[in-house]
């Protein structure tokens, strides 16, 4: 995000004159409402606000935010953000792509603009499925899962979003599902940071890939198995009667009692957004045996690429002469007969022939 | 013309002041060959003579030193009249090793004259070249004037003083070659001898030793007139419109056609760009000339580059991408995605030979179906054709034109022969070209309503720039619906639609087509497009000065194409058109026109030599029905030859030590 004079809007000034066309109960549903309740909040000006998107349900986001939006092709949207970002670094870019988008086709194109610390907020909606073409199996469905093209389960090992992402270089990973009332706070912190901020999105497919996230994403019940990270707070789940602890043996995470809310003794691990370790195995901590690690799991920013862009530019301007008539003859040249106007010394500011009107 | 008087032998008496001369530089890709012709073209063009060039360089950037299709070589006519093409045959060749050698001799012309490096004539390189005896020796280069000499050991001796190690005094062989075709042609060594200052500014050592090696050549010259074959010769200078000139590769100028067609459109340029021979050289250039408004941003692939361009178009700069083939190809997708954004977007395809990777290194121009093609849906694109380096900076500026005009892509095609060569280029003056400023929409072009998909009376929508107060709306590749740009899949808007794009296209305003040689109907028009300008242009040029009723035709405009074009051909008995490809201009041709133009096909990744297309003009005019057109083989004596960046396979292992020397 940019520093912005803050924009005052209302959820409803985010919304646009068209039908939302995603699948009754779909979780896009919900993220929509939390961007657009979330927009107001950082005072967000729709004019300098540009959703991109690639291919697939979550790319139609876009159309439905009151914004500047482009709907771009299968897997680039990373591409198309970088060259408006570079184009002009004032516009706020919120990327949105989905797990076959993101990871599959598009998956060269993400691993980059996170390496490059492109300044933007690029949100992947995982619903470890396809549902645009009608149902199969996505980059990160689970083993075994059947689909139209898998239908006797599918054996590829899944990816893992944020684990893809701080291993691309990412400086921020932060992670939501689409009904949880923290989603806006997740966003916020990714708006705050400068530089590439990915956020992946839990998201309910209700048509193809039903429930899948219910172990701690159903909207009440599963609180117990959701670990919400907040800096400098201890990691403590299921009510403050668990907690995560570094096995300084194996060099590895594990779960730990908290008994009377004692998680000093129990050794419980003080979230640190800038642990670059810490955020590895948070990505890597499987669910099950472990809690969903949701929120920040990691932030820490460094110089973005579009200000590297513009400072090498800075620099390798300074005392050039932009003169384009003198650009032309640049080199070893030689001149043909006495007479010949020099076209290159003679020029007024405006580049035209000796004594021409100024053509700007 | 000007290679008729090169037809003559060196040796005889009316080549004292030849009109023009054809050189062949050969060495092993790590001998400097292409720095020694460029240098050599540098203080040609110094001198006031007109050339062309034509570099050819392996494939393989560090082939086992010595062996056949290691060899390096780098072409230059050059004269006193008007010089379009690289030429077709050398008079003097520079064999630096056997290997450069065997490649090359069959081009020479006979009475030509080959100078040799005995030096480098050893049992262990006569092996890696194929050669069972050395030719140097055994009399079969009996019809050939020979100078052999030990260049290394006379480069190792005038470098002597600078204490380099033998490796890197051997480095300066080439100097040494540089220095005595410098005396063999009257050229001044002064700017060589600043270049080297400048190019080993803090290494002063090695351009002493590069300066003395230089010194050493040229002096080496006056001392063998005195007897051998060596003679000194006087290119007279080319008769030239006055103005400043220099010398420019197709690569720069496009590279600067570019910038300028980002100023004439008072815009900023973004250049997304990947690595690829032989396109990779304009985004070198670009990098350099960032103070003019350039961005350049080295994607991670093909399909990042185009549309990071894409989203900079999108974002209000003037997106432009480049690349050769098999770039262009992954690009597609994105190219109907800027069609249907109607999105300004410049795409420069550097031609090479296809399909797949096909010949990276050399010449074709067989990417014109893609250009004009090849895109899924019905995906109109403007395409623009270069026929030579200078000419390529103009159709630089004219892809910017129409990009910006009728927001649209437009593909610019030029190939690997104008990407490398070099021509002496008078200077433009940039205030001779028109400014084209581009407006962005800032208020609601419908009362209160902002039509994004509302044509003006070209057929183009509004540009309008994302940070635009109240004009937020959204675009995408699905269909639009006329006007308000919403997403409409019905049957009439997607007729309407395609009918809109198609006619935006059809409409581009393009030039009347002029002919460039010759009477405006006739017996027989030959129509190029691209690199084949040059020796089509002197064939025709030969043909009438024999009285025959022939015409040369250029096409710039591919895509549209020129208005008056078809009534032109139609005006022609006969149409020739002669392509380095199987013949794809000519369909286009006959789709668009009714016209039945006949192919003249080389697919050898050689340019056209000028007697091939003299034979084939004389075929209309020798009374025999039906042997007009065709194919023209491949050339064996021409560049590239053979061997020329392929390795066959066929040396043996303990030949195939990879050499440590850069070019």
């Amino acid at each position: 995000m940019n520093d912005m004079t803050p924009f005052a809007t209302t959820l409803k000034d985010w919304e646009t004159d068209q039908e939302v066309r995603w699948c009754p109960g779909c979780g896009d549903y919900a993220i929509l409402k939390a961007v657009q309740r979330t927009l107001p909040q950082i005072g967000a000006n729709p004019a300098t606000t540009v959703f991109i998107s690639g291919i697939g349900c979550s790319s139609r986001f876009p159309y439905y935010m009151e914004s500047y939006g482009f709907h771009t092709i299968h897997g680039r949207a990373p591409a198309v953000a970088t060259g408006v970002k570079l184009a002009n670094p004032d516009l706020d870019i919120w990327l949105v792509t989905g797990d076959g988008d993101g990871l599959s086709i598009g998956g060269n194109h993400l691993m980059h603009v996170l390496r490059r610390n492109v300044n933007m907020q690029i949100m992947l909606f995982n619903n470890e499925i396809y549902g645009l073409t009608k149902g199969q199996y996505s980059p990160t469905s689970r083993e075994g899962t059947k689909s139209p093209s898998t239908p006797l389960g599918s054996y590829d090992h899944p990816a893992r979003p944020a684990a893809f992402a701080l291993g691309a270089g990412a400086r921020f990973v932060g992670r939501g599902f689409d009904v949880s009332k923290n989603l806006p706070e997740v966003l916020k912190a990714a708006h705050a940071h400068q530089g590439a901020a990915f956020i992946e999105i839990f998201q309910n497919c209700v048509v193809y890939n039903k429930d899948v996230f219910d172990d701690f994403a159903q909207p009440k019940g599963a609180e117990d198995r959701q670990l919400w990270l907040e800096h400098g707070q201890p990691m403590l789940f299921a009510g403050g009667t668990q907690g995560i602890a570094l096995d300084r043996e194996a060099l590895r995470l594990k779960v730990v009692p908290v008994t009377d809310g004692d998680w000093q003794s129990a050794d419980v691990i003080v979230h640190d957004v800038t642990n670059r370790s810490i955020a590895h195995m948070l990505v890597e901590m499987p669910f099950g045996p472990f809690p969903m690690a949701l929120g920040v799991l990691y932030d820490d920013p460094r110089p973005t690429f579009e200000a590297a862009v513009a400072e090498e530019r800075v620099k390798s301007s300074a005392g050039k002469d932009t003169n384009l008539a003198k650009l032309l003859g640049k080199g070893q040249s030689w001149t043909v007969g006495d007479n010949a106007a020099d076209p290159v010394s003679t020029r007024p500011p405006g580049q035209g022939e000796p004594g021409a009107a100024d053509p700007r | 013309m000007a290679t008729q008087a090169a037809e003559r032998p060196l040796n005889s008496a009316a080549s004292e002041n030849p009109e023009a001369v054809v050189v062949r530089f050969a060495g092993d890709s790590g001998d400097g060959m292409q720095l020694t012709g460029g240098q050599f073209t540098l203080s040609t063009a110094l001198a006031g003579n007109d050339l062309a060039t034509f570099p050819d360089f392996p494939a393989e950037i560090r082939a086992p030193q010595g062996t056949l299709f290691g060899v390096s070589a780098f072409q230059i006519n050059f004269g006193s009249t008007a010089i379009e093409t690289a030429g077709d045959a050398p008079d003097v060749l520079v064999a630096m090793n056997p290997a450069a050698l065997k490649t090359n001799l069959q081009a020479l012309k006979p009475g030509g004259l080959i100078i040799a490096d005995t030096g480098e004539f050893t049992k262990r390189n006569l092996e890696k070249a194929k050669y069972a005896a050395n030719p140097l020796d055994d009399g079969s280069l009996a019809k050939w004037q020979v100078l052999a000499f030990d260049i290394s050991a006379q480069t190792v001796e005038a470098v002597k003083p600078f204490g380099l190690g033998n490796k890197d005094a051997l480095r300066c062989k080439n100097m040494w070659t540089l220095g005595l075709a410098l005396w063999m042609f009257d050229r001044p060594r002064g700017p060589i001898h600043d270049w080297l200052n400048a190019k080993f500014k803090g290494k002063p050592e090695l351009a002493g030793a590069n300066i003395a090696a230089l010194d050493a050549g040229h002096a080496y010259g006056e001392t063998a007139e005195l007897s051998g074959p060596l003679k000194q010769l006087h290119v007279e200078p080319v008769e030239s419109a006055p103005g400043l000139y220099r010398t420019i590769t197709g690569a720069e100028a496009i590279s600067l056609g570019l910038v300028a067609g980002a100023q004439l459109a008072e815009l900023p340029m973004f250049f997304g760009g990947y690595p690829i021979t032989p396109a990779s050289a304009i985004l070198h250039h670009l990098a350099r000339l960032k103070e003019f408004g350039v961005t350049t941003f080295q994607a991670e692939d093909e399909i990042a580059a185009i549309c990071a361009a894409i989203g900079a178009s999108y974002a209000g700069q003037l997106g432009v991408t480049s690349s050769s083939g098999p770039g262009i190809a992954l690009k597609g997708e994105a190219m109907g995605l800027a069609i249907m954004t109607e999105l300004p977007l410049v795409i420069v395809n550097s031609q090479r030979g296809g399909p797949s990777t096909g010949l990276p290194t050399k010449t074709e121009q067989s990417d014109l179906y893609q250009a004009v093609y090849g895109r899924n849906g019905d995906a109109p694109m403007p395409v623009v054709s270069a026929r030579s380096p200078g000419d390529a900076f103009e159709c630089a500026i004219e892809a910017c034109r129409i990009a910006v005009q009728y927001m649209t892509p437009v593909m610019l095609l030029t190939d690997g022969y104008i990407a490398n060569a070099a021509e002496p280029w008078k200077v433009p003056d940039p205030a001779r070209f028109e400014p084209f400023p581009v407006t962005f929409l800032d208020a609601p072009n419908d009362g209160d309503n902002l039509l994004p998909y509302a044509r003006d009376f070209k057929g183009a929508r509004p540009w309008i720039k994302p940070g635009t107060p109240g004009l937020m709306h959204r675009i995408g590749g699905i269909e639009k619906a006329v006007d308000t740009g919403h997403i409409d899949y019905s049957p009439s808007n997607h007729q309407a639609m395609t009918d809109a794009r198609v006619g935006k296209i059809a409409g581009v305003s393009v030039p009347d087509q002029d002919v460039c040689l010759g009477e405006t109907s006739g017996t027989l028009a030959v129509v190029g497009w691209g690199s084949t300008f040059g020796p089509i242009h002197q064939a025709v040029r030969r043909a009438r000065n024999r009285g025959i009723d022939v015409s040369h035709i250029h096409v710039r405009h591919i895509w549209p194409l020129p208005a008056n074009l078809g009534e032109l051909l139609h005006g022609f008995d006969h149409v020739l058109v002669p392509e380095m490809n199987t013949g794809q201009f000519k369909t286009v041709l006959r789709d668009q026109f009714l016209v039945d133009a006949r192919p003249l096909t080389k697919t050898s990744g050689q340019p056209f030599q000028i007697a091939e297309l003299e034979e084939a003009i004389g075929k209309f005019f020798d009374g025999i029905p039906g042997n007009e057109g065709g194919e023209v083989d491949a050339n064996l004596q021409q560049l590239p030859t053979p061997e020329s960046g392929h390795d066959d396979g066929t040396l043996p292992r303990d030949l195939r030590l990879h050499h440590d020397r850069d070019n």
